[in-house]
């Protein structure tokens, strides 16, 4: 609390911002003040407006209307560059490095004049070392993890010798050994004055980290409180306006069938910067939910393809769905097997964006007497996306509504129901709740309890651990294209995911996961 | 100095309705402009106009012409349109019509003489044939190598050319044509019936109806045609939903190459009566515009097709009696595609006019 009470003048205060873009109102109204070395948090769900505010301080968009007012001054930043100018750096959640070049190279292209490079990486090394930012300036970026990656766009920002940082979910990428890290780095940038705006939605380590927080919910402020005097349970009720749903569990299944096999699935990527697949072996039985964690980029894109048949093998043995060898089946004939398959992208591949939902219905149950001799019958699309559309409690103006005129939420519920009520024997379901609102993620996790209950084996693959340890009958970790063995969540931590992630299992082969996940 | 000029802004929802009204709204302008135009050239825009647009029309028989042009306006535009929807860019049909043209005529050549009626059938078939397979080139080079269809089928249509000129100009030629580059007219047994005694309109038209109706169950009932625009609206979305993105391709291509096959056909054993190396009128490349302006919708390009088949009439007329040089027609087809165009720019994005001051 000291850094609130220290100084007179804020660093940064901003008086009744609006955004309006052509549909929405982004922003209504926001006040918000950062004292000098205050770690600020802005909290608020999927919508809320978060990154609009930010990208107002950091002059990526103009207000329109209200007034921002730094160390006393007002101003409205022209553009970014303008912004660093005035101390103002952010770390945006997906990060703008050039993949092709080294990280002092990256470094240099976004000062204003071109730097003498060995210089430039003498100075990049001394920051590196003060605030615990341990990266190589001679490497080139796609060899690096995500987590290195983070640690040079914080140091692009810190050679600037910010007064405010802006750090837009900068966890959602990260093991939980390299949350701590960053904690300790952000700590002692605060200690020595530097102001930090802190964006997330996940409560606990707001908790722990921010000494205020600003919530907000659909455009407006709706709280302003001090994290560590609040439970995550008050916050939640600012943030979505009642309290968390619990899911419930019902007892865990035995012996059920095998229904999804991995037996040796190696494969190249077709991404230059992809992650190759190696020797992964998994089973997945009839009646429960295998997790399977891990940072985004360590081989994950490539094995949900793998599964789906999106891009077939070259071998029948590794990929057996419900008893046949499927390796080089194409989606169409994996579904016939009983396989649904719920991706990561929503809008443009899980649904076509301008086609009403009653057609994206069609688009992968078209085998429940949808076509007739060729012809669509329309009536039983109708009432299908209906059905869909009533159980999942899926909030539109009905099947004809566009698929991208919801909501990530709605629209991933959409497709959740789309899938379950074929009544797959097999579900793949990646990310299910990224960038859900609380909401919809609680009766998204429900929906796929319910559905194990049911008898239907069920592989999900997330970045959330959370979410993981809490639908979970097992996890497994997959780091670098490995696949560490699936043990029983009962039997396992949030610790010990977290040192897999790393690569780091007992038996794993060699040196695993040297790039992909420090 | 970028907030001084007007700049274009997608609008969020842009209107249904006005995404219908711009073909309307390009017809407008297109007529407008086609005042100026007659303006500038030094003739009398109102006298101009109605030798353009109206004397064609002036009697039975000038419908029935109109209603001849449009024929292979419609069965090339309905066939294209099943592509373009899937964003297979079939550009050449122009060649795929000659080959159609060469392959219906070389069954009329081959069974001279035959009174068969089974004749006309099967050079229907042989020109969806000849079409087909000249546009399953591009098909192949596309699926096996991932050449763009765009300048494959382009490119064909040259060599299509160049290869119906050796035909007439060697093997084929009349050897009683005096040394024209043409083969013998057609027996009756192998041109197609005529529809209304005194004109020119014949069974093609029909065929090019059924087309329209084959197309629009195909495009608006069928699952095949719903996989075929989802693969045109998301690579992706098709891809993951196990939509073969080989077969779109073949199904696009070889769709628009039969459709221009039968009206190459359809023109040798109509108004023609025999190969030339002249067998198309450009109807090729007009169609692309057609399918366009009748927004790929069957129809939308039965009107297109009428409207595409009076500035061909309304040309020729300008010829005639206004002096003018036969390219009106092309400058005629040009504004309206580039009104089309714009209109489209309009319906999906605003105009941000600087604010004043800024």
């Amino acid at each position: 609390m000291s850094a609130l009470t220290a100084s007179g003048t804020p660093r940064l205060e901003l008086r009744g911002i609006r955004k309006v873009y052509p549909a929405i109102v982004a922003n209504d109204g926001i006040d918000l003040i950062v004292a000098p070395g205050e770690i600020h948090a802005v909290l608020g769900e999927n919508g809320a407006g978060k990154s609009t505010l930010m990208k107002v301080i950091y002059g990526v968009t103009p207000p329109t209307s209200g007034a921002m007012i730094w160390e006393g001054q007002a101003v409205t930043p022209a553009n970014p560059a303008h912004a660093r100018g005035l101390g103002i750096g952010m770390v945006f959640q997906h990060f703008s490095l050039f993949e092709t070049l080294t990280v002092v190279e990256n470094v240099a292209v976004a000062l204003p004049r071109a730097p003498d490079l060995a210089h430039l990486a003498r100075r990049i090394e001394q920051v590196s070392e003060k605030y615990g930012l341990p990266v190589d300036p001679r490497r080139l970026v796609h060899s690096l993890s995500v987590g290195e990656r983070q640690r040079v766009e914080i140091i692009r920002c810190l050679l600037q010798n910010p007064k405010l940082l802006i750090m837009d979910e900068p966890t959602s990428v990260l093991t939980p050994q390299a949350v701590r890290k960053l904690f300790a780095t952000l700590t002692s940038l605060s200690a020595e004055g530097c102001s930090i705006l802190y964006i997330s939605h996940k409560l606990d380590e707001i908790q722990e980290l921010c000494h205020t927080a600003t919530v907000l919910r659909a455009g407006r402020v709706t709280g302003n409180c001090i994290p560590a005097q609040e439970t995550p349970q008050s916050m939640a009720r600012m943030m979505i306006g009642r309290d968390l749903p619990v899911p419930r569990h019902g007892a865990p299944l035995a012996g059920g069938e095998v229904r999804l096999e991995l037996a040796g699935l190696s494969h190249a990527s077709d991404d230059p910067f992809g992650t190759d697949l190696k020797d992964i072996h998994l089973d997945v039985r009839g009646g429960e939910i295998v997790g399977i964690a891990g940072v985004s980029g360590n081989g994950q894109r490539e094995l949900l393809l793998a599964l789906s048949g999106e891009e077939p093998l070259a071998e029948k043995y590794p990929v057996q769905v419900l008893g046949t060898e499927a390796g080089r089946l194409p989606p169409g004939r994996r579904r016939r097997l009983g396989m649904g398959f719920v991706p990561e992208e929503r809008l443009g591949r899980g649904a076509v964006p301008r086609m009403t939902l009653a057609e994206n219905a069609l688009l992968t149950a078209h085998r429940r007497n949808m076509v007739r001799k060729g012809l669509i019958d329309f009536t039983a699309v109708d009432a299908f996306a209906r059905e869909c559309i009533a159980k999942y409690d899926v909030k539109c103006s009905g099947p004809t509504a566009l698929a991208r005129s919801l909501s990530g939420g709605n629209l991933q519920k959409f497709i959740m129901g789309r899938e379950i009520l074929q009544r797959p024997r097999l579900l793949v379901v990646a990310q299910p709740t990224w960038g859900v609102d609380v909401g919809a993620a609680a009766f998204i996790r429900q929906s796929l309890i319910d559905l194990r209950d049911g008898g239907t084996a069920i592989l999900v693959i997330s970045e959330d651990l959370d979410e993981l340890f809490e639908i979970c009958d097992r996890i497994a970790v997959l780091a670098n294209g490995r696949l560490s063995p699936a043990k029983r969540t009962a039997d396992t931590s949030v610790e010990e995911v977290g040192v897999w992630m790393s690569g780091l299992w007992p038996g794993a082969a060699g040196n695993a996961g040297t790039t992909h996940a420090r | 100095m970028r907030d001084r000029l007007p700049r274009l802004e997608a609008r969020a929802e842009p209107s249904a309705a006005m995404r219908y009204a711009s073909p309307l709204i390009a017809v407008a302008l297109t007529l407008a402009g086609g005042l100026v135009v007659f303006a500038a050239l030094g003739k009398d825009p109102v006298e101009g106009f109605r030798v353009f647009f109206l004397s064609p029309l002036k009697d039975a028989y000038g419908i029935a012409e109109l209603l001849l042009k449009a024929t292979p306006l419609m069965l090339i535009a309905v066939g294209l349109a099943v592509g373009f929807r899937a964003n297979v860019w079939n550009i050449g049909a122009e060649g795929q019509f000659i080959l159609g043209a060469v392959a219906g005529g070389g069954v009329a050549l081959f069974f001279e003489g035959s009174t068969s009626p089974l004749l006309l059938p099967l050079m229907v078939v042989a020109g969806a044939i000849g079409g087909a397979l000249w546009a399953s080139i591009a098909a192949v080079l596309r699926t096996r190598f991932n050449a763009s269809e765009i300048l494959v089928s382009l490119m064909l249509v040259y060599i299509a050319q160049l290869f119906v000129s050796w035909l007439v100009h060697g093997p084929w030629k009349d050897p009683e044509g005096f040394n024209f580059p043409q083969t013998r007219m057609f027996h009756d047994a192998a041109m197609l019936p005529i529809l209304f005694e005194g004109t020119r309109l014949n069974a093609a038209f029909l065929l090019a109806l059924s087309a329209l109706l084959v197309g629009y169950v195909f495009i608006y009932r069928s699952f095949p045609g719903f996989r075929m625009q989802v693969a045109g609206q998301s690579v992706a979305a098709a891809r993951y939903a196990g939509f073969s993105a080989q077969r779109t391709i073949w199904t696009g291509l070889v769709a628009g190459g039969a459709m221009a096959g039968i009206a190459g056909m359809a023109e040798v054993s109509g108004p023609m009566g025999q190969l030339t190396e002249h067998v198309s009128s450009n109807y090729g490349f007009a169609a692309i515009i057609v399918a366009f302006v009748g927004r790929l919708n069957p129809v939308g390009i039965f009107f297109a097709s009428l409207l595409m088949a009076l500035l061909y009439l309304g040309g020729e007329q300008a010829q005639q009696y206004l002096n003018l040089p036969s390219s009106i027609s092309k400058v005629f087809q040009g504004m309206l595609l580039s009104f089309l165009l714009g209109a489209d720019v309009l319906v999906n994005y605003r105009v941000r006019w600087p604010r004043a001051g800024a």
